[in-house]
């Protein structure tokens, strides 16, 4: 997983599009920075510039991250606006974009925004499913039982869900519970949230009676985001998966479980689905089979662990 | 719903309070023809800084959309000048689009321009403003196609909003070339009464975007800036600023 995470897929995509479109320039919007490095790595690649925007707030507490795009070669802009986080940062990418898509490729992170981009995130991020049916039958020969994977905006679990979409699976998606759902202090977009129209979707948000989009919190910060992919409120609503909110203290943790048994460090992210396979592999037979997507290392988490830990 | 040339007037409601708005739509009435006014929204991604500011500002002093629609109220009690809604299509969606449009046209509204809602994606918006005869204001751009243009005047039954540059909302100091073009395409293309905004701020911009054949203009940040400097006592630069745009009416 270079850059650390399942984000490289996309963007690696992405950028080919884009030079194919003769742009010569790419914007993306980053909250922790993930998706941040993995298109300044693109943009290296490929030899396009890139501008990335980034909350203020993001900017102070993922330092490593802004390093690392900047060693990259690419240019990290704070955006001082509204809640100074990712959503803002997307808002800040559509205005750039709006005045440069001559030359520039607005390169979106996650299975969000205007048609067609959460269906190219999602076929670029399906390699994710393709490779997990194919090494699935030939260690056991089978399809299994469940597979699991966390939702911010969504594009890792749409990744490993959409090839899996028409067969007997059950699949899980595992939102951001943060200090839990009664507290009104998460990021649970499809558990608790409402229909609305953002970004250029139809799809469920966090927000007030209003319509405003109201502030989100969770542990992880790439599933920070008061909105979901369209596609995940589609698989909600007609019932093929289920999406469920484990809180930090559960997803800290999985952390910590996964890293002392097997000696994987997962990203907060991912250990969110972890922390759900955990609960619910209690429950089932013991000869079913469960898949979890660890989409991203947890080395660019341990300046929050250390804070939440006494170890 | 505008005549040829038209002085339009942008402020968000509830910047800086909801109040103070009043008092602004009051001076703004004295100089425009039509006035839009904004419903503030978390996320306004088609503005610029400074009106990106004042609806964070609005928001902040508490502003709720019922509030909005009880400012129209208020104001429609002494004046005629008809009034614009601009939004986000979210506090409409969530509110359910043909209540929300039902209680603003009760309310004195009467038109409305919802900024993210593409023409294609429009139609129960479109139907419900058609069933309570309330105006309706697209937005197109220098790189929207004469198919797009046709199908845009088509659905605004107020006047179709030329977007005058690549860009968001925000003065600037000159005008972008491609409005002169936006306007030649859009007369011979469109029925409706054509008015420009995005970037124009100075009596000078609105001489030559009316000289250029457009029926109207539209000044927002020009304006929004004063509010965001003066707070409460606006009034009196508001009221400068319109009477000098309102020179570039006279010799177009």
């Amino acid at each position: 997983m270079h850059g650390g995470a399942h984000k490289i897929n996309n963007t690696i995509g992405q950028a080919l599009l884009a030079k194919f479109m003769g742009k010569d320039r790419l914007i993306a919007e980053t909250g922790a920075g993930q998706h941040g490095v993995a298109t300044a790595i693109a943009g290296a690649l490929m030899g396009l510039r890139v501008d990335v925007y980034m909350g203020a707030e993001d900017v102070k507490r993922q330092k490593m991250n802004v390093f690392r795009m900047k060693i990259l070669g690419a240019n990290v802009i704070p955006v001082e606006s509204g809640t100074k986080t990712l959503k803002d940062a997307i808002n800040e990418a559509l205005r750039d974009w709006v005045s440069s898509f001559e030359n520039t490729h607005y390169l979106i992170g996650s299975v969000v925004g205007p048609h067609p981009y959460p269906t190219i995130v999602r076929d670029f991020q399906s390699v994710i499913g393709i490779e997990t049916r194919k090494q699935i039958l030939e260690v056991e020969g089978c399809l299994p039982d469940v597979i699991i994977a966390c939702v911010g905006g969504g594009s890792n679990a749409m990744g490993i869900f959409h090839p899996f979409i028409n067969d007997e699976v059950r699949l899980i998606g595992v939102e951001g519970g943060g200090k839990g759902i009664e507290t009104g202090k998460h990021s649970a977009s499809l558990c608790a949230g409402k229909k609305g129209i953002l970004h250029g979707m139809l799809s469920y948000f966090l927000q007030d009676e209003d319509g405003q989009i109201v502030d989100t919190h969770s542990i992880a910060p790439g599933l920070d985001y008061p909105g979901v992919g369209p596609e995940h409120a589609w698989l909600k609503e007609i019932g093929r998966v289920e999406y469920v909110a484990v809180t930090d203290e559960q997803a800290l943790r999985a952390f910590l479980e996964l890293s002392r048994t097997e000696g994987i460090l997962p990203a907060l992210e991912s250990a969110h689905a972890l922390a759900y396979a955990i609960d619910l592999a209690k429950e089932l037979d013991r000869d079913c089979t469960i898949v979890v997507n660890l989409s991203g290392r947890g080395d660019k988490d341990l300046d929050i662990v250390m804070k939440e830990v006494n170890i | 719903m505008i005549r040829r040339p038209s002085l339009i007037t942008y402020v968000t409601a509830g910047d800086p309070d909801i109040s103070t708005t009043l008092d602004i739509l009051k001076v703004l009435a004295k100089y425009s023809d039509l006035i839009e006014l904004g419903i503030p929204f978390s996320d306004p991604m088609a503005d610029g800084r400074t009106i990106e500011k004042s609806h964070h500002r609005a928001l902040k002093s508490g502003t709720k959309v019922e509030d909005v629609l009880r400012v129209v109220r208020e104001f429609k009690r002494e004046h005629e000048n008809p009034i614009v809604l601009m939004s986000y299509y979210n506090p409409i969606y969530v509110k359910g689009v043909g209540r929300f449009v039902r209680i603003a046209r009760s309310s004195g509204v009467d038109g409305m321009l919802i900024v993210d809602l593409p023409v294609e994606e429009a139609n129960e918006y479109l139907d419900a403003c058609y069933r309570n005869d309330m105006k309706t204001v697209f937005l197109a751009s220098p790189n929207t196609t004469n198919e797009r243009l046709r199908m845009i005047d088509e659905a605004s039954s107020g006047f179709v909003y030329l977007v005058s540059l690549y860009g968001t909302t925000g003065v600037r100091d000159k005008l972008s070339n491609l409005v002169f073009d936006l306007i030649k395409r859009a007369k011979s293309i469109c029925k409706k009464p054509l008015s420009v905004g995005f970037g124009v701020s100075k009596a000078e911009h609105v001489r030559k975007i009316l000289k250029a054949g457009a029926d109207g203009v539209v000044v927002g940040s020009a304006i929004v800036r004063v509010i965001e400097e003066e707070g409460r006592e606006s009034c009196d630069r508001i009221d400068e600023i319109c009477r000098e745009l309102r020179k570039g009416l006279i010799f177009h």
